[in-house]
This record gives C-alpha cells, sequence and structure tokens, in this order.
C-alpha cells in the first residue's frame, strides 16, 4: 500500500509555499514523527514529520520549488516490501484545486423553509372561554407539565413569589419546587443550565423576567442552543423555550423596552414566535414546549391581562410557522404580530369606516416565516403596510418587504410602508415615550398612502 | 425566613479590622442631615408615584441612607466615580446632585438630569462623577473596575465606588470583574449593599454562600463585613478601604449589612416577609435614628433643633417637588437629540 503525502497548510490561511529542503531521500525508512523536509511560508520555516512509517518511494516536488499548492502530493511512501518507482504514479499537476466549489453559487440565500401544517379545526359547539393571555400561558404551561414529567420552569422569582409578572401564578403549589425553580440572577448561567439540561433530554421552559435580561444570556442562547443540533451534525437536540416579556412596557426607559423579535429571527436555528392572542398565546406555547428545537416565546406586559375567547379542548395545540388571517380583505394587507396587532386591528376599524377593507395578517411566528401567506395576500390587495415596535433598520417588516419586491412584484400597486419603533432608545417622558412608539393613528395614514387616498 | 441581622464589623482575609471611632459633633450633625434629605425624597417620590406623576419603575432607598452616607463622607466629592444600580435617588442625593434636578428626572421633565429621557433608573452626573443609575442587575460591576482602570492608567490616584446588591453578586460578570480587579490592581471599592433580599428572593434562596465579604476570597480580594446601619461602621470601614485603595493594594470589598423597608420597587406585594420583620428593623436599628439618638445623649443638640433640621429638609424636598411638578415635559424634537454625536 502506498501512502501520499501531501504539502500540507500549516497555518489557517496558507494556499502555497516552498519546499525548501528535503531531509530524507527516496528509499529511505521513516517513523512517524521523523522530520522529512522543510517549508517556508510568507511567515515562518516549518518542518514536516512523517505521520505513516514506511521507505521513501519516490520524491514528487523537487526542493527548492516554490508555490508549490497545498494538499499537492509532495512525495510517495511506499509500504513494506513495495516498489513505487514501478507503480505507476505520476506526478500529479499541481493546481488541480479551484478555488470555489462547483454548485455552492446557485444554493439559495433564503432562510430554510419547512412544511408547516395548518390550525387543527375547531369543532362546531366548542364552548370558548374568556382567557387573560396570562391565564392562557400558564394554563399550556401546566398542560405541558402535566403531559411530560421531562417539562421544567426555572427562572427568577418564578416560583414562591408566583412569576414577576405573574405568568407562572400556582404553578410551585401544583408541581412542587423540584420543577418550578426559582433561579438566582444569574441570566448567562441559568441559560446555559437550561441548555445543558435540555442537551439531556429534558424539556426547560427558561423564563427571562423580561427579553432584556436575556441579552446577559444570548451567548447560550445562540452560539449553545441553536447551533448545536447543526454542529453535531443532527445528534444533538435542544427542546427548550425561553420565554418572557418583550418589548415596551411602560415608562420604563431604554434599558428595559426594547422588542428582540428581529434579533433572534436573524437566527438560523432558532424558531421565534410572537403571538398576540390569548387562543394563539396558547396553542403556540403548547407547540413550543413539544418542539424540539430551541424556541424563543416572545410575549408583552401591556397584553398580558388582555383577554380573548380560547377553545375549551382537551389539547389545543397550533402549528408553529403558520401565519393567521386575522380579518380578510380587499383594499391593503396590514401584516403584524405581537402587540403590533393591537394597532393593526385599531386602524382597520377605523379604516372600515372611511371604506377601505383591510385584509389583517398576524403572523404569530417570526421564524420560520409564513410569507406564503403575506404573498397571497398581497397578490389579492397589491398594497402592504407592515407594522412592529422594533426599530426601523433591518426590522421584520424590511425583510418581508424585500421578500415580497422578489416573489410579487408585479402586484405591487404603491411602495410597501414599513412601520415600526422610532429610531431612538426608549425615551422615560410620557410625552417622548408615545411619540417613540409606533401608534394606530400612523398605521391609518400609512393605509392612506398606500391605497393613494391622500 | 427571617433577614439576618446587620451583624457587627469583622475583618476577613487580608483587610485591617477599622476600629470604631465616634463621630464629631460635626460629623454626627452633617450625616443626620443628609441621611434625612435621602430619607424625606424618597418618602416624596413614593408619594408622587402613589399621584401619578412618577411612572414606571420607582426603587426606594429608604432604610439604606446609612450606606451611602457614610462612604460619601470618606472621598472627594467630584473627583472619585460612583456609580450603582437603579435604586440611585439617594446615591445622587448623597454626591450632591440637585434634588430639583432628580425629582424631575422622576416626573420625567426636561430639568431632569437627563432631560427626562432616562428616568429613575438612569441618571448619571459627569460634574460628580456619578456614572449611574443601571438597569440591568450586575451591569455596574465592570463598568465600576473600568473607571478605576482609569484612575490606575492615568496614574492618579481616584477611587471608584462600585455599588451593587446582594442579588448582583450572583451575576457571572461580577467574579469577572473581581479576577481584573485584583490581577491588575485596580483602585475599586466593591460596596456589596446586602439588604437581605432581590425582589421576593431572601438572601439564602439564592446564594449558597451568603458571606459576601468573603466573595473576592477566591481572587485575593479582602473583604469586610460592615454594619451598613450604623453610619459610623460605614465610615470607618469606607476610610480603610479608601487607603487601600489609594496606596495602591488593589479592589476591596465591603459588605454593608442593611435593609430596605419598602418594597423592592412601587409594585412589590412582599409577601416574602412579615412585617414584624420589617417593623423590627425600622424600631431597632434605624440608621436615622440612631444618630438622633446618639446627637440627643451627647448633648450635641435639642429636640427643637432637630425639627427645625427636619423642617429644613422637607422644604428642599417640597421645592424640588414643585419644581417637579411644574417643570414642562420635554421639548419633543428632543427625542432624536444625544443619541450619536
Ligand atoms: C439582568 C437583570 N435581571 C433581572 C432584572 C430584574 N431585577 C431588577 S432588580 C432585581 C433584584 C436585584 O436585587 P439586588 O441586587 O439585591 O438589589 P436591590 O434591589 O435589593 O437593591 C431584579 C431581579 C434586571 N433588572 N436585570
Ligand atoms: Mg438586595
Amino acid at each position: 500500500m502506498t501512502i501520499e503525502i501531501l504539502m500540507p497548510a500549516l497555518s489557517p490561511t496558507m494556499e502555497e509555499g516552498t519546499l525548501a529542503k528535503w531531509l530524507v531521500k527516496e528509499g529511505d525508512e521513516v517513523q512517524p514523527g521523523d522530520v522529512i523536509a522543510e517549508i517556508e511560508t510568507d511567515k515562518a520555516t516549518m518542518e514536516v514529520e512523517a505521520v505513516d512509517e514506511g521507505a521513501i518511494g519516490k520524491i514528487i516536488i523537487a526542493e527548492g520549488s516554490e508555490n508549490v499548492k497545498v494538499n499537492t502530493v509532495i512525495a510517495i511512501l511506499a509500504g513494506e516490501g513495495e516498489d513505487v518507482s514501478s507503480t505507476g504514479i505520476s506526478p500529479l499537476p499541481t493546481e488541480t484545486f479551484e478555488s470555489e466549489t462547483p454548485g455552492t453559487a446557485s444554493l439559495p440565500a433564503e432562510p430554510i423553509m419547512v412544511e408547516v401544517a395548518s390550525d387543527p379545526d375547531i369543532p362546531e359547539g366548542t364552548e370558548m372561554v374568556s382567557t387573560t393571555v396570562r391565564d392562557a400561558l400558564r394554563d399550556a404551561m401546566a398542560e405541558e407539565m402535566r403531559r411530560d414529567d421531562d417539562v421544567f420552569v426555572m427562572g427568577e422569582e418564578v416560583a414562591e413569589y408566583q412569576g414577576a409578572y405573574k405568568v407562572t401564578q400556582g404553578l410551585l403549589d401544583e408541581f412542587s419546587s423540584r420543577r418550578v425553580i426559582d433561579t438566582p440572577i444569574t441570566e448567562h448561567g441559568f441559560a446555559g443550565l437550561g441548555v445543558g439540561a435540555a442537551f439531556a433530554g429534558l424539556k426547560p421552559i427558561v423564563e427571562f423576567m423580561t427579553f432584556n435580561f436575556a441579552m446577559q444570556a444570548v451567548d447560550h442562547i445562540i452560539n449553545s442552543a441553536a447551533k448545536t443540533r447543526y454542529m453535531s451534525g443532527g445528534q444533538m437536540g435542544c427542546p427548550i423555550v425561553f420565554r418572557g416579556p418583550n418589548g415596551a412596557a411602560s415608562r420604563v426607559a431604554a434599558q428595559h423596552s426594547q422588542c428582540y423579535a428581529v434579533w433572534y429571527s436573524h437566527i438560523p436555528g432558532l424558531k421565534v414566535v410572537m403571538p398576540y392572542t390569548a387562543a394563539d398565546a396558547k396553542g403556540l406555547l403548547k407547540a413550543a414546549i413539544r418542539d424540539p428545537n430551541p424556541v424563543i416565546f416572545l410575549e408583552n406586559e401591556v397584553i398580558y391581562g388582555k383577554s380573548f375567547d380560547v377553545p375549551k379542548l382537551d389539547d389545543f395545540v397550533l402549528p408553529i410557522g403558520k401565519a393567521r388571517i386575522h380579518k380578510a380583505g380587499v383594499d391593503v394587507t396590514i401584516v403584524s404580530f405581537g402587540i403590533g396587532m393591537k394597532y393593526a386591528i385599531e386602524a382597520s376599524e377605523i379604516l372600515t369606516n372611511v371604506g377601505i377593507d383591510a385584509e389583517v395578517i398576524d403572523l404569530r411566528t417570526i421564524r420560520p416565516m409564513d410569507l406564503d401567506t403575506v404573498i397571497s395576500s398581497v397578490q389579492k390587495t397589491g398594497r402592504l403596510v407592515t407594522v412592529e415596535e422594533g426599530f426601523p433598520q433591518s426590522s421584520v417588516g424590511s425583510y418581508i418587504a424585500s421578500e415580497v419586491s422578489k416573489r410579487a412584484f408585479d402586484y405591487l400597486d404603491a411602495p410597501v410602508i414599513t412601520l415600526c419603533g422610532k429610531d431612538v432608545p426608549m425615551p422615560y417622558a410620557a410625552n417622548l415615550e408615545k411619540l417613540a412608539l409606533v401608534t394606530t393613528d400612523e398605521v391609518v395614514e400609512a393605509v392612506k398612502t398606500v391605497t393613494y387616498m391622500k | 425566613m427571617a433577614a439576618r441581622k446587620p451583624s457587627t464589623r469583622t475583618a476577613s482575609s487580608k483587610a485591617k479590622a477599622p476600629t470604631n471611632k465616634d463621630f464629631t459633633q460635626e460629623q454626627d450633625m452633617s450625616a443626620y442631615e443628609d441621611m434625612l434629605l435621602i430619607r424625606r425624597f424618597e418618602e416624596k417620590a413614593g408619594q408622587l408615584y402613589g399621584m401619578g406623576l412618577i411612572g414606571g419603575f420607582c426603587h426606594l432607598y429608604i432604610g439604606q441612607e446609612a450606606v451611602v452616607t457614610g462612604m460619601q463622607m470618606c472621598i472627594r466629592e467630584g473627583e472619585d466615580q460612583l456609580l450603582t444600580s437603579y435604586r440611585d435617588h439617594g446615591h445622587m442625593l448623597a454626591c450632591g446632585m440637585d434634588p430639583k434636578g432628580v425629582m424631575a428626572e422622576l416626573t420625567g421633565r426636561k430639568g431632569g438630569l437627563s432631560k427626562g429621557k432616562g428616568g429613575s433608573m438612569h441618571m448619571f452626573s459627569r460634574e460628580k462623577q456619578f456614572f449611574g443609575g443601571h438597569g440591568i442587575v450586575g451591569a455596574q460591576v465592570p463598568i465600576g473596575a473600568g473607571l478605576a482602570f482609569a484612575n490606575k492608567y492615568r496614574g492618579n490616584d481616584k477611587v471608584s465606588l462600585t455599588y451593587f446588591g446582594d442579588g448582583a453578586s450572583n451575576q457571572g460578570q461580577v467574579y469577572e470583574s473581581f479576577n481584573m480587579a485584583s490581577l491588575w490592581k485596580l483602585p475599586v471599592i466593591f460596596i456589596v449593599e446586602n439588604n437581605q433580599y432581590a425582589m421576593g428572593t431572601s438572601v439564602s434562596r439564592s446564594s449558597a454562600q451568603t458571606d459576601f465579604a468573603q466573595r473576592g476570597a477566591a481572587f485575593s480580594i479582602p473583604g469586610v463585613k460592615v454594619d451598613g446601619m450604623d453610619v459610623r461602621e460605614v465610615y470607618a470601614a469606607g476610610q480603610d478601604a479608601v487607603e487601600h485603595c489609594r496606596s495602591g493594594k488593589g479592589p476591596i470589598i465591603l459588605e454593608m449589612n442593611t435593609y430596605r423597608y419598602r418594597g423592592h420597587s412601587m409594585s412589590d406585594p412582599a409577601k416574602y416577609r412579615s412585617k414584624d420583620e420589617v417593623q423590627k428593623m425600622r424600631s431597632d436599628h434605624d440608621p436615622i435614628e440612631q444618630v438622633k439618638q446618639r446627637i440627643l445623649d451627647k448633648g450635641w443638640s435639642d429636640e427643637e433643633a432637630l425639627k427645625a433640621i427636619d423642617k429644613n429638609v422637607r422644604e428642599t424636598v417640597k421645592q424640588a417637588a414643585d419644581f417637579a411638578t411644574n417643570d414642562p415635559e420635554p421639548d419633543v424634537s428632543e427625542l432624536y437629540t444625544d443619541i450619536l454625536v
């Protein structure tokens, strides 16, 4: 058996080098670890050691050769009793390696989309129960915890205090301190610990008191939770939910008021859910807990106390990755999610009175994003306004706008308007805070603009 | 769970035990007035919050006045730096920031120290070398070490007073800061204001090791436990700590055992502790009452004169509140200012 000795890469950036000197000649016996040659790179002269045992059969690249490409065969090592000079191996051409692998350029640059099932049908006559978002979230966790002992909740003040925003109220009583766990204030630590527990097969629900504090933990969310499945070639899953209130509350100023939807939506390996209604909150949180992937579940303090109808079903689970048409319409498409829906809905009601029939879409999931629903709506209405509380640059809306211009350009009758929070840190003063947020009036105005009513 | 009583000072590691020095008349009188200003200011802030004039979070410092007051007596105002968490009104008043400007920031008005943009948790003063007001638990700790780094870099003898809570003490960045501060001998005093609770979590429910003075041991940082309800004890420990830093010996930790009387913020139902516990701290350990009693016992002043001081302080606070409620909101053009220069 003959072994090819290749020109080694001696640094991560090295592409070629000079074969300065051979320290062996054809016929010499070498042991692993013996220095066989010296190679000069632009940075240093390095020694090359033999990896295998055998006799040097043939030296292919002569001493003093410059610009020898990495991975070029420089010599042939013969196994015991072999004569390489007669094997007919000829020197390989030096420039065998093209810089670009064919096919790479044709891979899509877009996020990978997955097939998602539709919402389950709610049987005729199902009782609807008016429930706050807060209780819907708690019910979702309680139901999943009853169903699966691997599910547990962890976070600051989630147990004895019953939750800083009372979302985990009652869970400690029912599930005990084994499964409802108060943590010290150590987000980076407990997020990482949650990831480890998830690697080991548990299904942690990690509550951040608010998502502002998840910035302490963002390394584990992204580097540990999101990437490990890929880095392990699919072996290692991370079934974890990171949840908590996101976005502006009221008068808590810059460090406590921002929307992270678009931040996390950037990351392959995460799912990002941001519900508005209590039914969606419940059905999607149950789905998130069952999901084998890390899910960022963005809630909002301002809507915790808002009530919506929730179907009274034993097991109400909604699909992650599916938008919901909140109101059908023909004149304009308004796309929003989370608390942005409040402004979108209010605006659509005002617009009805001036004769504009808006279609309002609640994305519900930011990643994977249900663009098909958005595109088919725009194909019908020809006009699009997006609404969110996050900052304008690289917003969720700007991503939607770029996709729509790619896939439905010919259908557009007006430029897309992407409404966002203002491009400023959240101010504390009451008057400035109002101005910094997106408003219902702005949605109404934007719709009038894209429908050329003004 | 009952709060640990503030223990008396015990030296640990290499720190020298400070001797308990009695205050001079002047020191006791000024400490009394300074602490009273914080107390009355915070009571007023609580009232204004109740009236809807202050929004968001508002964390009162009532009960902890001796800590910042005693430390401030040890340093050079406007030269040595200080910074703390969101529970920051007391620190700002102690370092001489204008009560009107502080209160107007609480109400979000134009004349507030951050022009109304920062609010209760985020105020700063270059003049007083007060570096905030930080809303993220623990974040001020490496920043405080960074201020000390700048002092060392410039070769001056300034000291950075870095305040944080018992709860914050469990953040990883605190220990990253300890290591760097010790490695580079940075002149920083890490002041743990151990008020026994982080929101609703008592120290023993959050911390495997509740001796915060020892938390620097792994980094060879000396630590001292201090009765943070007694301003004299704070001052004595503070003097030693400042001297330690100024003389180039590197960081030191002061664990101030103290207590907050009010809820964590205004919206705290406070079910995690008993009314008795709070009452007992107030009646047996109140920092202001202790000074007052000493002043009276020593005959340095009488009830009437002390009342007059209280009246003056109340007047200052009233003026601050009046200003803060009559001052206009910031001009809308301010929305887009101060983002970049
Ligand atoms: C990183 C981070 N996590 C959580 C919070 C929410 N929070 C604000 S104050 C607080 C308790 C802090 O307690 P402690 O450090 O003891 O300071 P104290 O309030 O007692 O002064 C918590 C959990 C936050 N502001 N920042
Ligand atoms: Mg505390």
